[in-house]
């Protein structure tokens, strides 16, 4: 089943590399992250405000909800923003990511200077994948790649051992709900509950 | 040769220096590892990008300090970016320091923080120095044909 692979890239990636919007208001911060991710194999798109967030993800007009709106040729796999921005926080942007039909489902971290712990139960309720305590390092990038995205070593989800590229990159596929979504709309007879292992589309644990 | 080892050495002696002494804390090392033939000068870079965003702060925050009704939140504001600019990049004592003078914001103690931002100055130009001096010493190694030892 070769047809999950790359009909939903949009032309500019013509590899499956994950795809990371990155959002920081501060210069040195997005620099680092920027290079975090680079490093840890991923393409990076670093904006410095929520807005600009939006604005890349074509989430700046008010039909964002609409599912007749023009499709959107933006294909991010994760957002990683900072929470404390003049504007909007990563809160906001966080909220106004999971209102919209179109990236809800993509996985969104929240990174913060602070500790705390009402901050963090807060933007985990809204629907964050995780949360991150600055100043982010090395390891926290590789952690959270590896756990969200899976490496062509180690697999954290449930499908058996890959032998070869095409596969993984396929997985990494099923595991972005966003294209999900799209697959079920586009064909109706794909699943989107099951779980069934290496191809098919499996959900990931909330 | 016997001079890069000696630089080499050095090198050393000054790094660790600066991690004892407080100047320095493990991000720095973080951001080292970042750096790579491909990405050859990224620490310089973004220390660069931390200098003029700390000038810049600290010029914003004498100015805050200096208005006739202070506006504690705005100077907060402006503390908690430099807090982290500089933890990003490891300036342990300048982080230190904004601790402290985000606490004075909340009581909004003017001496407090007028006291703070001459630490924050002082601790700034502290750090600016010796990076710059380390830099010195990674290009005086290079031009000699070592490489640049890594920290633990």
């Amino acid at each position: 089943m070769g047809m999950f692979s790359r009909r939903w890239r949009s032309p500019e990636f013509d590899d499956d590399d994950v795809h990371v919007l990155a959002v920081d208001d501060s210069l040195v911060d997005r620099k680092v992250i920027e290079r975090l991710l680079k490093i840890t194999s991923c393409k990076v798109t670093a904006v410095d405000s929520g807005w600009r967030a939006l604005q890349y993800l074509g989430l700046d007009q008010q039909q964002e909800d609409d599912d007749t709106s023009p499709p959107h040729f933006v294909n991010v796999d994760l957002i990683i923003t900072d929470y404390c921005m003049p504007g909007m926080t990563g809160y906001e942007l966080l909220k106004k990511i999971k209102g919209s039909a179109t990236f809800r489902e993509v996985p969104v971290v929240i990174m913060s200077s602070e500790n705390v712990l009402a901050r963090i139960d807060r933007c985990l309720e809204e629907g964050a994948e995780d949360f991150i305590v600055k100043p982010v390092k090395l390891s926290d990038v590789k952690r959270l790649k590896d756990y969200m995205f899976g490496t062509t070593t180690t697999h954290l989800h449930t499908s058996p051992p890959n032998h070869n590229n095409n596969i993984n990159k396929e997985d990494k596929a099923t595991l972005n709900k966003r294209k999900l979504q799209e697959m079920s709309d586009a064909s109706p007879s794909t699943s989107t509950s099951s779980s069934s292992p290496t191809l098919s589309p499996s959900p990931s644990p909330s | 040769m016997a001079a890069v080892s000696q630089l080499q050495r050095q090198f050393i002696e000054y790094a660790t220096s600066l991690y004892n002494e407080g100047y320095l804390d493990d991000q720095f090392t973080q951001l080292q590892k970042l750096q790579d033939e491909s990405n050859p000068d990224f620490v310089v870079e973004v220390v660069s990008l931390f200098f003029e965003d700390s000038e810049k702060l600290l010029n914003n925050l004498a100015t805050a300090l200096q208005q006739k009704i202070v506006d504690y939140k705005q100077v907060d504001s402006h503390v908690h970016q430099f807090k982290g600019s500089s933890s990003s990049i490891g300036a342990q004592r300048v982080t230190t320091v904004c601790v402290h003078f985000r606490n004075y914001c909340d009581e909004q103690n003017l001496d407090g923080c007028l006291r703070c931002l001459q630490q924050l100055n002082h601790e700034y130009i502290l750090v600016r120095n010796k990076l710059e001096a380390l830099f010195r010493l990674e290009q005086q190694i290079l031009q000699a044909g070592g490489s640049i030892p890594m920290m633990e």
